[in-house]
Formats: structure tokens, C-alpha cells, sequence
């Protein structure tokens, strides 16, 4: 202790109590900056508190499904995970902007282009920069989900539409909405919604697509989901049930193959569509997450046109087929005695110009017709002639009054009218006067006459059911509506279908070749030039796409058919060869299910003898689509006594 | 003998732990909230050992008079330095920087020794002087002994305790009879100084520096930590969340919520009459220690004082103001409260000087 025998005791009295003040003053700063965040700026941080822990994500309510008429699944859904980007953090995201694009296989450009495109909605709305999210692409989320708070994987339904372009047009497809149907939804669209794009997907949009909801979390510091507040749960779309069958429609496609063309088979009852093919068809799997501009200009610029649904949008000379409409307008009309008749040498000049029978190139003519042999082997000189007697007037106002010239008014987007050219339509298109030679190819539904496949099931359902005309759809149990009916006597129904019945089934008919043993399987066949002779003469070549346009229209049976088929098979060239078959082989289909369908009814009956049969036999007419469900089970419990 | 030692005993400074004890109990409690449910669950009971365990310390160190200890300066003093020299050479990394020495039982911070035995050396020194004004000499030789255990400190890199030391130098120089006009050429070169020390920070360093200047810039690093924690303050309103319940602390929010940030998480959950509490007492303890100094029995023991009450009143000055965002983020812990054996084990020694110079406050 010698050292501090003499210490110093003087203390700095003054410079300690001066400390004493720092002290206070340091306390009473730091009690102020508690006092300015936690009593003045209290809200505002609770507010960012919240913010910070509880993220809002979509729940996307999934689409409903599309059945056949059995209710058999035709469309579904499969989960899958779209890539969100979170945007409240600019600073965050423009700093992590090319680590997200490379973990994402991206490239930069994309993935700034889109979330620049998104600088109008509100911060707090995340975007979806990939749709459909690669297991790589959930490992690199997951992974990153510390240091890239940014990102989050959304649960999403795709649409799994049926393989290889099953029913692909009638179904139609999704994507985004553009703005323009954001403004026409009147506000339940938003963007980045998924709705339908075409076909039914289209038009049934409001009942299938569901209300998504919305999932409120708490997440931690890292991102990670540690509860849940409240949910707003999704609300799924409504299924619609078709009235396709799924078998028939699997028939048809195959009938059909990879010939280009369209088959329509419709229940001319009801106006339900049993079958809808249009080939060739596009992979709807392209359009079911989000199609690339490439894929889709290659699609438009196809020179097949695989977006076109021919059965509804297909519009072309119906050839032959249109000879329907000339006896039908011959009888109502009365206007040309019942009993007319012509000879037929192969060719016969109009107004000072030769016109041909397609018989003349065999060498020969029909020799002498009447209406039943004209259309039993389509003589073009009897409808020359018929055509000639009646005027164009005549033709439009049947035609028009038979459905041709206006939409059938289907259930689908897009349908085209085709055409019905008459005086007044030449005057107003192109003012031009009316030339009288016209008239002879309109009769056999050459010149401007365009028609759709699915016109021309309507028309000849349409004549076949007496003039009670219903509007074909798509849908099961639709309430069939009334068209404007047409009346025509049962004596002219009568004759025009003993005049396709012959077609097919008379050794004469052109296309006998069809004919099913034991089903009354009428039709009419049509040719029709895709151009002139003259045209293919300076044309230079005959090629395929300037081959003639193979018809069919056919029904069965005979009185009170149950299925019109209409048949196009494009540069098919004969009716009778190219486009008959197609439909024989879907009204079999449709006479061997029903057959199969009521032996199966039969042994069932007998099994469950004292069970209610009445149900089962009930569900099997249903199914059959032979409408009076009643009568079928009234039969059933005549079994039973 | 017995005699003095019983008189010591009662002449404890129990005022003094009144506050101590209320932040390390505070400091517990809110280390078990910060900590529930997490792999640290429970690292209040470590905490409480580091406090008995720093207890011991702070009797024994009371007991042997600080003069003899003062005695030992120039050694205490060296074997610093070679301790910073040997952390900077073998010291673990933690966090991006050389710190600790692993002691078995516990991972040594040196500065925290450094600290310690800086006020020591510097009270030895001052009183030795015997003047009332420093000399531009005394202030050289003093900048050059306190300068290289804070230049091996900055080299680990701990800017935080490297700047602890330079207000605790501040302090005791202040004490000692700094001349004003001396003080404002200091505060002047430090200015001029200033745009040259820029360039030896570490990057981290920098960009939490840039990060509180500009925090609109780096939202994920400092400047996240910083807005993070202002969240947790703010959002804690008057009377708080409640333990266990503030979202920041318990979703993660907050940075180090049990040790440097350990405020935040105090001001989330207990609101700002949590903070006041903790405020009046380290006002209590900080005014009881300056309470002391006026008390000492002479000048060594008031530097002694002073320099402990100076390192801890700088540790609450800047580790509220980072909470608040008043100042950059820096690895200052809260005195009594954060989680850290050498931090803790650090205030009870120091506390211990303080006891020793109140219990020989009577000149003989």
C-alpha cells in the first residue's frame, strides 16, 4: 500500500454531478424516441405487425367438371402449383429479381416484363409468374423460402381434357381473361382469373367456373406457415352433364380418322348433340396451362386450321345434300305437280349454257325420274328442272324456313350462318341483278349456298320430325325449346324420307354401299365442288385441296328417327363413299348400345324379379336416351306381374 | 478481522442490487419468452448461472482492495493484450468475426476482459497524475495505451465495444480535467478522421452503417433488422401484448430477440410500461454509481467507478437507440438483461470494483 500513502482525494464534484445530468438526459432521450414509437406511432406499427405476419393467398376454387350423358367424366381437374411472386418489397424483389429467374428457369427479361406488367395492380396482390410449377421449381422455393421471402407456390386446378383431341372443340379451353372480358364480367373477373376460351368451357363459364377464396396465415420471420387465421373457402364450379355420349363420340372420332371434316350426331327430338367431332383436332393440353406465343400463332397459321370447329363453323356448299330442302320446298309448295317428272340424258341446257348429271360421267343418263328416283340416285337434271319451275324466291324462303342462312343457335361460341343466296341478297351484297342460271346450281346446292354440318342435321331433323324444329345443345335435361315450327304434312315427310330411305337402302341409291341389315337407316349424299371445272382448268393441277367436298346427312329409323348424323368430309370427293360410311358406323354404334343396353335390361329384369326393377330399367332408358323413362319402367312392372 | 469483514457485509451496497436484480429477473423472463418453443427453450437457467456464478465474482473481487488490484495494472494490462493478440490468432469465428476463446466452460469474449481491465489501467493511470489538467502529453500517452487494445479490438472486428471503449475513455478523461479547448480540437479531428476510418470497415460494417442512414435501401440486412425491431417496439403499444405474445418476437421477427435485441421483444410484449420500468431502473443503477464515485475514498476509486458506470450507461445508450433505430446496428448487448455469459459475468466483476471502492469509501 505505500504507493497510496499520499492519494489523491480531491474528486471533480462538479464534473460527477454534470454526469448525473448526462444520465438523466440519455434516459429521458431514450424514453422519448419508446414514448414517440409505442404511445404517438402505435397503430401504424401494429398495422406493419400484421402485415408482417399474416400473408393472404388465393384458394382457387376448382373448375367443374364436364360429364357425359352417363355421367361419365369427361373433363377433371389435377392440382398443380403455380409460382407466386410477392411484390410488396420492391427493393427486395429488384435486388433478388435474376437469383428468382435462375432458380425458376426463367429468363429475366420474362419475369421482369411480367411483374412490370403488373405494376397497376395493388401491391399486395401477388402475381403468378409460372404457372405450372416443375418439381425443381418447389425445391428451389422451398429451399430459399429464409433468404427469398418473396416467393410462394399457390395450389391450383388444371384442366385434364381427354387425350388426343377427344371432343377438343365442343369442350373448348381456358386461359387467362383478357381485359376485354374482365370489362364485360362486370366485376366477378379479375385479372389472372382462369375462364373458359372457347366452346363450352366458353359458354358454360359462369356455372363452371366456382369463386375462389381466400386463406388468411400467420408465417414466421422465415416464411414458414405457423397457423391459420380465417379461411374464405372456395366455392367449386357447378358440373355440367353433355348430352354427348361418350361412346358414340369415340365411334365417330374414329370414323372420321385424320380425313379433315366434321360429324354432328343429334337426338332430333330433343336437339341433343350426341356427338361432335371436327378433325383435325388440336391437343388440348397445350391451352391447359398457359400456351406460348409460339405454339399459338403455329396453331393459327396451320394451314389445316385446327382451331376451327367445323362442325359449327365450317361453312360450304352442301352439295347434294341440299336436294332435301328442293323436294321438301317441291311438296309444300305445291307449286310443281306431285307427279313431275324429267328425263335425264346426262345433260340439259339452261338459259343457253350446258348443265351436267353427274351420271353423264359413267357414260349415261337416269332416264326417266320422278321425285323418289331423283333423290334415291340424286338426279341433278330433275333438281335442274324443279329448280327452274320453282324460282329462287321459292328455294330461299324453304331453305331459310328449314334453318339454313341463320345460326342454329347451339350452345357454343363462334357459330357461323352460312348462306342462303336469294334476289334480294345479290342486290344488297354485291348489287348485282339476279341471273336465272343461278338458280339451277342452287338447286343442287351449288353456287353461293353455304351451309354448317350442324345446319344440316338441324334441317333434315327438322323435316324428319314433321317441322318441329329444336335447337341443338349441348347439354343434358335442357329444357328442349320450341323453335319456330315449320309445319310440312305428314304426306311430304312421308315421301322425302322414303326418298333417303332408298338412298341408302335401295340397290339404285347411292349409298347403298351404307346400308345397315335390320336398321332403317336413311340418308341423302352430296358432292360438292370446292370450285368450278373451269377454276381446276386454270387452277393447272388437281390437287387435293381442290378435290370435292365429300356429304352425308343421315338419320335412322325411318318414322320418328332418334338420331340425325351429318357427315363433311372435306376433298372426300363422293358422298357415298367418303362420307356414308362414317355415319353408318355411328347409327350401328348407337343400334348396337341400344340393343346391348335393352338385352342387359332384360336379364336384369328377370334376376332381380322382386326387387324395384322399375328403378334400374328406368336409369337404363335414360341413359339410352329413348326420352319416356316412364314408359320403360310402366314395361318393367308389367314384368313384375 | 472478523470485525471488518462483518461491518463489510453490512456495508453492502444493497441499494445497488435493488436494480440489478430487478433487470436480471426482468432479462430472464424475457429471455424465456424470446426463447419458447424454440431450440433454445430454457436458455434463461443458463442465464441465471452466468448471474450466480458473476455474483461470486463480484463478492470476491469486493473483498480484495482495489488498490491492490490497482497495483497490478501494468500486468492486468499486458496480459489483455496478449489475450487479444491470441483471440485474433486462434479465437473462434462466430458471425464473420474473431471474438471468442473457448474456455471449456465458457466461449470468453476477450474485450469484455478488455473493457474491464481498461478501467483499471485508466484509473491507475489518472490518479497517478495528480493534476486537474491534462496535458496534450498526458492525452497522447493516454490515447497510445487505451489505442491498442482498441485497434486489436477493432481488428476482430467489434466496432461496438472498439466505440464503448472511446466513450469510456471520453468519460474518465472528462473526469480527470480535460481542458475544453482540447476537447474541441478532439471532437474536430475525429470529424476530419471520420471519411478515412470509412474506408478500413469491414463491408458488413459499412452497409450497416449505409443501412441506417438509408434504410430504404437494404430492406433484408441491417435495415430489416432495424425496421423489424422498430415494429416490435411500436406495435407493443402502451401496455403491451403480453408475455409470450408479441407476433414480432414469437414469429422470429426480431433479430436475436433474447440477447441484443432483447429490448425489443420487452417493449413488444410488456409495451412502454415495460420500457419505463426497465429505464427507471437503470437510471437507479447508473445515478447509484455516480452516487458512489462522489462518494470514493479518493480519485483512483472515483475512475474505477466512473469508467464501470460509463461502459454501462454507453452499453443502454446505444443498445435502446439500435432498438429504436436511433443508431446503427452494433453487437451491443444490454447490461444485466441479454443473453451472454462474458457479458454478464463482465457487469458483476465491474460491479464488484464498485463495491469495493463504496466498502473503503472512509479515508482510514
Amino acid at each position: 500500500m505505500a504507493s497510496w500513502e499520499g492519494r489523491d482525494t480531491r474528486l471533480p464534484q462538479g464534473r460527477l454531478t454534470f454526469c448525473t445530468y448526462v444520465i438523466v438526459g440519455m434516459v429521458c432521450l431514450l424514453l422519448f424516441g419508446f414514448w414517440k414509437l409505442q404511445v404517438l406511432d402505435s397503430d401504424y406499427y401494429a398495422q406493419l405487425a400484421e402485415r408482417n405476419r399474416i400473408r393472404s393467398i388465393p384458394v382457387i376454387a376448382p373448375r367443374g367438371k364436364m360429364l357425359d350423358r352417363e355421367g361419365r367424366v369427361v373433363v377433371d381437374n389435377y392440382p398443380s402449383f403455380s409460382v407466386l411472386v410477392l411484390r410488396e418489397d420492391q427493393a427486395l424483389l429488384e435486388q433478388h429479381l435474376n437469383e428468382i429467374a435462375e432458380g425458376l428457369d426463367m429468363q429475366p427479361d420474362d419475369l421482369r416484363q411480367q411483374i412490370d406488367a403488373a405494376q397497376a395492380l395493388p401491391r399486395f396482390n401477388p402475381i403468378v409468374v409460372k404457372p405450372e410449377a416443375t418439381p425443381a421449381d418447389i425445391a428451389f422455393i422451398e429451399s430459399h423460402r429464409a433468404d427469398l421471402p418473396l416467393l410462394e407456390l399457390l395450389m391450383v386446378h388444371r384442366r385434364k381434357y381427354p387425350e388426343g383431341g377427344f371432343l377438343a372443340h365442343a369442350i373448348g379451353y381456358v386461359g387467362e381473361v383478357s381485359e376485354k372480358q374482365i370489362e364485360a364480367s362486370g366485376g366477378k373477373l379479375r385479372p389472372g382469373d382462369i375462364a373458359g376460351k372457347s366452346g363450352l368451357e366458353k359458354t358454360y363459364n359462369d356455372v363452371l367456373m366456382g369463386t375462389d377464396g381466400m386463406r388468411r396465415v400467420i408465417v414466421n420471420s422465415l416464411g414458414k406457415e405457423v397457423g391459420r387465421l380465417e379461411q374464405k373457402e372456395a366455392i367449386p364450379g357447378k358440373p355440367i352433364h353433355l348430352s354427348i355420349d361418350y361412346d358414340l363420340q369415340s365411334v365417330a372420332e374414329e370414323a372420321l380418322g385424320p380425313q379433315e371434316g366434321a360429324v354432328v350426331a343429334m337426338d332430333p327430338r330433343t336437339g341433343e348433340v350426341l356427338a361432335m367431332v371436327s378433325h383435325p383436332a388440336y391437343d388440348p393440353k397445350d391451352f391447359a396451362v398457359r400456351v406460348s406465343k409460339e405454339e399459338w400463332q403455329a396453331l393459327n397459321e396451320d394451314p389445316t386450321h385446327p382451331l376451327i370447329n367445323r362442325a359449327i363453323q365450317a361453312q360450304l356448299a352442301p352439295g347434294s345434300v341440299f336436294k332435301v330442302v328442293m323436294a321438301t320446298a317441291m311438296l309444300e309448295s305445291k307449286a310443281v305437280p306431285a307427279d313431275f317428272s324429267v328425263t335425264c340424258t346426262g345433260a340439259e341446257d339452261f338459259y343457253g349454257r350446258p348443265f351436267h348429271c353427274w351420271i353423264a360421267s359413267k357414260g349415261r343418263g337416269h332416264g326417266h325420274v320422278g321425285l323418289h328416283e331423283a333423290i334415291v340416285e340424286s338426279c341433278d337434271i330433275f333438281f335442274y328442272n324443279l329448280g327452274k319451275r320453282l324460282g329462287i324466291d321459292r328455294i330461299a324462303y324453304y331453305a331459310s324456313h328449314l334453318g339454313l342462312g341463320r345460326k342454329t343457335g347451339i350452345d357454343l361460341p363462334g357459330e357461323q350462318e352460312g348462306l342462303v343466296p336469294s334476289e334480294e341478297w345479290k342486290q344488297r351484297v354485291f348489287k348485282q341483278q339476279w341471273y336465272p342460271g343461278e338458280t339451277i346450281s342452287v338447286a343442287v346446292g351449288q353456287g353461293a349456298t353455304t351451309v354448317t354440318p350442324v345446319q344440316l342435321a338441324y334441317m333434315v331433323a327438322g323435316v324428319a320430325e314433321g317441322g318441329n324444329f329444336h335447337r341443338p345443345h349441348m347439354l343434358l335435361g335442357e329444357t328442349k325449346t320450341e323453335e319456330p315450327s315449320f309445319p310440312i304434312t305428314e304426306d311430304t315427310v312421308e315421301q322425302v324420307s322414303q326418298g333417303m330411305y332408298g338412298v341408302v337402302n335401295e340397290t339404285d341409291g347411292t349409298a347403298h354401299a351404307a346400308h345397315l341389315e335390320g336398321i332403317e337407316f336413311c340418308g341423302k349424299t352430296g358432292s360438292a365442288q370446292v370450285i368450278s371445272n373451269e377454276g381446276k382448268s386454270r387452277a393447272g393441277h388437281v390437287g387435293k385441296d381442290l378435290a370435292d367436298n365429300a356429304w352425308f346427312v343421315g338419320f335412322a329409323p325411318r318414322r320418328n328417327p332418334e338420331i340425325v348424323v351429318s357427315v363433311l368430309v372435306q376433298h372426300g370427293v363422293h358422298g357415298a363413299t367418303a362420307a356414308a360410311p362414317v355415319a353408318r358406323d355411328v347409327i350401328k354404334a348407337y343400334y348396337d348400345k341400344k340393343s346391348s343396353l335393352e338385352k342387359k335390361q332384360f336379364t336384369v329384369d328377370l334376376k332381380h324379379y322382386d326387387v324395384d326393377s322399375a328403378e334400374s330399367a328406368k336409369t337404363v332408358a335414360a341413359t339410352l336416351g329413348t326420352g319416356d323413362a316412364k314408359k320403360a319402367g310402366d314395361s318393367a312392372h308389367g314384368n313384375e306381374r | 478481522m472478523m470485525m471488518r469483514t462483518e461491518s463489510r457485509i453490512r456495508d453492502f451496497d444493497w441499494t445497488l442490487m435493488v436494480p440489478v436484480a430487478g433487470l436480471c429477473i426482468i432479462g430472464m423472463i424475457q429471455i424465456a419468452s424470446a426463447t419458447r418453443g424454440t431450440n433454445l427453450d430454457g436458455l434463461q437457467w443458463k442465464q441465471l448461472e452466468w448471474i450466480v456464478l458473476g455474483l461470486v465474482g463480484m463478492l470476491v473481487l469486493s473483498r480484495v482492495d482495489y488498490h491492490a488490484i490497482l497495483e497490478q495494472a501494468p500486468v492486468l494490462y499486458l496480459v489483455t493484450l496478449g489475450l487479444l493478440v491470441v483471440v485474433l490468432a486462434l479465437g473462434q469465428t462466430k458471425f464473420g468475426a474473431r471474438r471468442w476463446l473457448n474456455l471449456g466452460f465458457l466461449h470468453l469474449q476477450v474485450s469484455e476482459v478488455a473493457k474491464l481491465i481498461i478501467i483499471v489501467t485508466l484509473a491507475r493511470y489518472l490518479s497517478e497524475l495528480r493534476t486537474d489538467r491534462l496535458t496534450l502529453a498526458d492525452l497522447a500517452k493516454i490515447g497510445v495505451f487505451t489505442g491498442i487494445p482498441t485497434l486489436l479490438i477493432l481488428l476482430q472486428p467489434d466496432l461496438g465495444t472498439a466505440l464503448v471503449i472511446v466513450a469510456l475513455v471520453a468519460v474518465e478523461i472528462f473526469l480527470a480535467g480535460l481542458e475544453w479547448k482540447h476537447a474541441l480540437a478532439m471532437v474536430a479531428l475525429a470529424a476530419l478522421l471520420l471519411p478515412a476510418a470509412w474506408h478500413v470497415l469491414k463491408p458488413y460494417q459499412k452497409q450497416r452503417l449505409t443501412a441506417f442512414f438509408r434504410p430504404e435501401e437494404t430492406s433484408q440486412t441491417s435495415g430489416y433488422q432495424t425496421q423489424q425491431s422498430k415494429i416490435a417496439v411500436g406495435s407493443g403499444g402502451i401496455r403491451g401484448r403480453g408475455f409470450g405474445q408479441g407476433t414480432q418476437n414469437q414469429l422470429g421477427f426480431v433479430p436475436v430477440r433474447w440477447a441484443d435485441f432483447i429490448l425489443a421483444g420487452l417493449a413488444e410484449e410488456q409495451g412502454f410500461a415495460g420500457v419505463l420500468v426497465v429505464m427507471l431502473l437503470y437510471l437507479g443503477l447508473l445515478l447509484r454509481l455516480v452516487g458512489t464515485a462522489q462518494l470514493a475514498g479518493d480519485r483512483a476509486g472515483m475512475f474505477l467507478v466512473m469508467g464501470v458506470a460509463a461502459v454501462i450507461g454507453v452499453h443502454v445508450l446505444v443498445n435502446a437507440a439500435m432498438v429504436i433505430g436511433y443508431m446503427p446496428v452494433t453487437g451491443i448487448p444490454l447490461p444485466l438483461m441479454s443473453h451472454g455469459g462474458s457479458s454478464i459475468l463482465f457487469v458483476f466483476l465491474a460491479l464488484g470494483l464498485v463495491m469495493n471502492v463504496r466498502l473503503r469509501r472512509f479515508v482510514n
